[in-house]
């Protein structure tokens, strides 16, 4: 009975343990969305540093916001919900990059629009170059051309690349 | 001295004006006579290096000598200060780095009008556009930013200190490198606008500029990287780079300088890129210029400004004039740089000089569009935006593992043409070592479709690999051939090998330590940290490592007090190492700065911050972070600086292999030219 008894306090403990693990691995969860969200901020004293990474002595922002971001996320406010808040509290430059809307677009679309645009000049000016004549020096032998030409190709390379 | 040190640059300002003035007459001139006041202008260019020089003696001697009277000393040094800060408090300030700068300035103008029997008339024209500048940054010294101002009212009996930050062996050497390199790149591109003023045929000041560029750059590599290292060491958040708008200053000079250092040999060797080389050039100088302006007008918020001043318009005009006077000789005499010859290929070692000068130029120009981005968006929607790491990292890791790419693949392409052969005799065992690198890596658990960073870290490790394979190769199969053809063992070949062509050769090793360099980035994603209040024998876990707070204590000595932990570190049962990570606080400057320790291996970083104290339990509070593969970075670093330097021996003079070498080693060749270029 005394055993029974024993049993059955165990098993009254299982739902608690359960609650305190379940507890445990939303508390992960939260750190976890803590840290990622914690990377989007900046600290805003003006150090220009991640506001999880802003460890500068007898800063005034960053114990503040850390805890505001904390009290959030427990409090279950969604990661936009969050952001926004610290936007309205902290201003726009709270936000570690530009967000992806409006004229702050162009910050994204700039960087790529010049890698194309580039590549495209790029294979423009090759392009130009393979159909330009080429300019012939005063003493320079015209006449070279096929099998001999390859022929001192083949010895140019051997000779300059060992 | 505030007087003594006032009258030397208000007489360097009066000898660089009249360099710059006399020099440009006689250029312009042309008559007889032109010659002797062209001398003239040389000599007093000389001249005004011995004046700055004397100003930079003067300023450190008053450092030493703690004479707070000049009120620079005042608010950048103090009596307690360690001698070797004295004397970095030379570059510690606005209007010290400023008359550093011209001093540097200065000392490359002495050489270049020593040597200049090189090319009199060449080195005439560069003088005058040294000198040019010259007379910029000695205004700037007499009226706008100036050393010897004297402090107003009572002297007080100690100064204000160097700033915290400062205090640190780095930034002794730091600085110096990085300023040999912004203001060196004023040589080239001197030697550019004079060339093309006077339209100096062929490509011979290329070949006077090389050593210079080679040189410039290697100081702007030490100066960048050393500035991270800084950073890692004494910023204490664990990183060491944060896409800072002085760190971009830095690093967009470099990106230009880096591109035009390739595509100077396309000029070289097959006269090509004429006009994107002057352009290349002049954009490193006026960048160089463009993040002092960045770093000093205040325009841009960076922790690591100098204090916010009118000089921004100065070097705003500056800047302006610059580009007017470039665009003006350009516009004039344009058709000289028509190129003079056609490319052949899409797969060419000349389009993949292209395409490098792309992919640097557009790092450039993304770290420029971020840095200055904040701004635009200001003016265009009244609204001021942060452009972090995340908008660097996202936007310039593609561009970066694409010029890896290239770095192992552009320097084995032939001019010309590269023939499908080739491709296959060059990349094929290099390739399948990258791709075995590869597969280890998934192998020992890497899994690149979890997250995108992992994924990039993955290409970096193989691309790397690949850079570092076909650098191994090409010196294995060139020292191969030497040995074939001369009897000397390998290790002998690959130095008589990296002799004859020493800017190709040390150009590879330069390419091996830039993959060591990606190597140490690559572990970024997989840092890790842990944080803990942390008694008497309390333990924090980290990775591999177990940390046991010993003790902690205080510290004073007169130029700061010290708050540390003792901090003995485990690996399992043993203990390897005791840190000491500190928080200290300057008594003079009254600011208080971590010092984090770090224990460094090949695999990983231990970083060890001691970030404060429980002020209800008296009890440090650590930080630690284990940061992989970081010592790689610096190891690159110092592979890099050495190619440099193999890269600046002159070639062994061109010889003909001996045929007796290779008779008595029982092969028969014909003799071969050697010391022909890339």
């Amino acid at each position: 009975m005394q055993f029974l008894s024993a049993h059955a306090r165990r098993l009254q403990l299982i739902p608690a343990l359960l609650a305190g693990v379940l507890l445990l691995l939303g508390a992960g969860d939260n750190s976890a969305r803590i840290d990622r969200l914690g990377h989007q901020m900046m600290c805003v004293c003006g150090c220009n540093q991640i506001l999880l990474e802003c460890n500068h002595v007898g800063c005034s922002y960053s114990t503040r916001m850390r805890d505001e971001l904390t009290a959030a996320v427990t409090r279950g406010d969604s990661d936009n919900g969050v952001l926004q808040w610290f936007i309205q509290t902290y201003g726009t430059t709270v936000l570690t990059v530009p967000t992806n809307r409006g004229f702050n677009r162009v910050a994204w679309i700039m960087p790529y629009l010049a890698l194309v645009m580039g590549i495209a000049l790029v294979v423009f000016i090759v392009g130009v170059w393979k159909k330009r004549p080429l300019a012939i020096r005063a003493g320079v032998p015209a006449t070279v051309r096929g099998a001999e030409l390859d022929r001192f190709r083949e010895q140019a390379r051997k000779e300059t690349e060992l | 001295m505030a007087e003594i040190g006032s009258f030397v640059l208000l007489l360097a300002l009066a000898l660089a004006a009249y360099s710059f003035l006399a020099g440009l007459i006689a250029l312009i001139r042309k008559q007889p006579g032109s010659e002797r006041l062209s001398e003239t202008a040389r000599r007093a260019g000389i001249a005004s290096f011995g004046t700055v020089f004397l100003g930079a003696v003067v300023l450190v001697t008053s450092a030493f000598r703690n004479d707070f009277s000049i009120s620079y000393i005042l608010h950048h040094s103090n009596r307690d200060l360690p001698l070797p800060y004295k004397f970095a408090t030379l570059w510690s300030g606005q209007e010290g780095s400023l008359l550093f700068w011209s001093l540097l300035l200065s000392g490359y103008g002495l050489v270049l009008r020593l040597r200049h029997k090189t090319d009199t008339r060449l080195f005439a024209h560069a003088s005058v556009v040294i000198a040019a500048v010259q007379v910029f940054f000695l205004l700037l010294l007499n009226f706008a930013a100036k050393p010897f101002a004297v402090t107003q009212g009572a002297i007080p009996a100690d100064g204000n200190g160097l700033n915290p930050l400062l205090q640190y062996p780095e930034m002794v050497i730091h600085p110096p490198m990085l300023y040999l390199g912004y203001v060196g790149f004023t040589v080239p591109f001197a030697f550019a606008l004079g060339a093309l003023a006077m339209k100096y045929p062929g490509e011979k000041w290329i070949h006077i500029t090389r050593r210079w560029t080679m040189v410039t750059w290697g100081f702007l590599t030490c100066g960048v990287f050393l500035g991270a290292h800084w950073a890692y060491s004494v910023l204490g958040w664990g990183g060491y780079w944060g896409w800072d708008p002085v760190e971009n200053a830095s690093l967009m000079p470099w990106l230009t300088g880096t591109a035009f250092l390739h595509s100077v040999m396309m000029q070289e060797k097959r006269g090509m890129l004429k006009t994107w080389n002057m352009w290349l050039v002049f954009g490193t100088f006026w960048l160089a210029i463009l993040g002092t302006f960045l770093t000093r007008s205040g325009i841009i918020s960076s922790v690591h400004a100098f204090a916010q001043s009118s000089i921004g318009d100065w070097f705003a005009w500056f800047l302006v004039i610059s580009l007017g006077a470039f665009t003006f000789f350009f516009i004039k005499n344009r058709s000289h740089l028509r190129s003079e010859h056609k490319l052949e290929s899409l797969i060419s070692r000349e389009s993949s000089f292209l395409f490098n000068n792309l992919l640097f130029v557009l790092a450039c120009f993304t770290v420029l569009w971020g840095t200055w981005f904040p701004k635009i968006s200001e003016l265009a929607q009244n609204t001021k935006v942060t452009v972090g790491p995340g908008f660097y990292n996202k936007v310039t890791i593609p561009v970066a593992l694409l010029l890896l790419l290239l770095t192992a693949v552009g320097p084995l392409l032939a001019w010309r043409k590269t023939s499908l052969e080739s491709l296959k005799r060059n990349f094929l065992w290099p390739s399948l070592g990258a791709l075995a690198v590869g597969i280890v890596l998934l192998a020992l658990g890497i899994k690149p479709w979890n997250d995108v960073s992992y994924f990039y870290a993955l290409i970096a490790a193989m691309l790397a690999a690949l850079v570092a394979f076909t650098v191994i190769s090409e010196f294995l199969r060139g020292g191969r051939v030497i040995s074939r053809h001369t009897g000397q063992n390998l290790v002998a070949s690959i130095a008589h090998l990296w002799h004859r062509n020493t800017r190709r050769y040390g150009g590879y090793v330069v390419h091996f330590g830039v993959a060591l360099v990606f190597i140490g980035i690559l572990g970024t994603p997989f840092n890790r940290e842990a944080e803990k209040e942390m008694g008497f024998g309390d333990k924090l876990a980290l990775g591999p490592y177990t940390l046991l707070n010993r003790s902690y204590t205080q510290e004073e000595n007169g130029n700061y007090s010290s708050d540390l932990a003792i901090i003995q570190v485990f690996k399992g049962d043993k203990q390897i190492d005791t840190l000491y990570p500190e928080s200290r606080f300057y008594t003079a400057s009254k600011q208080q700065q971590h010092m984090p320790a770090i224990r460094s291996t090949l695999k990983e970083d231990l970083y060890v911050v001691y970030e404060g104290q429980n002020p209800d339990t008296g009890h440090p509070i650590i930080k630690a972070h284990l940061n992989p593969m970081v010592s790689w970075i610096w190891i690159g670093l110092i592979t890099m600086v050495f190619g440099t330097i193999l890269s600046l021996v002159p070639n062994a003079a061109p010889s003909r292999a001996t045929v007796r070498d290779s008779v008595e080693a029982g092969v028969h060749v014909r003799p071969a030219p050697v010391g022909a270029g890339d």
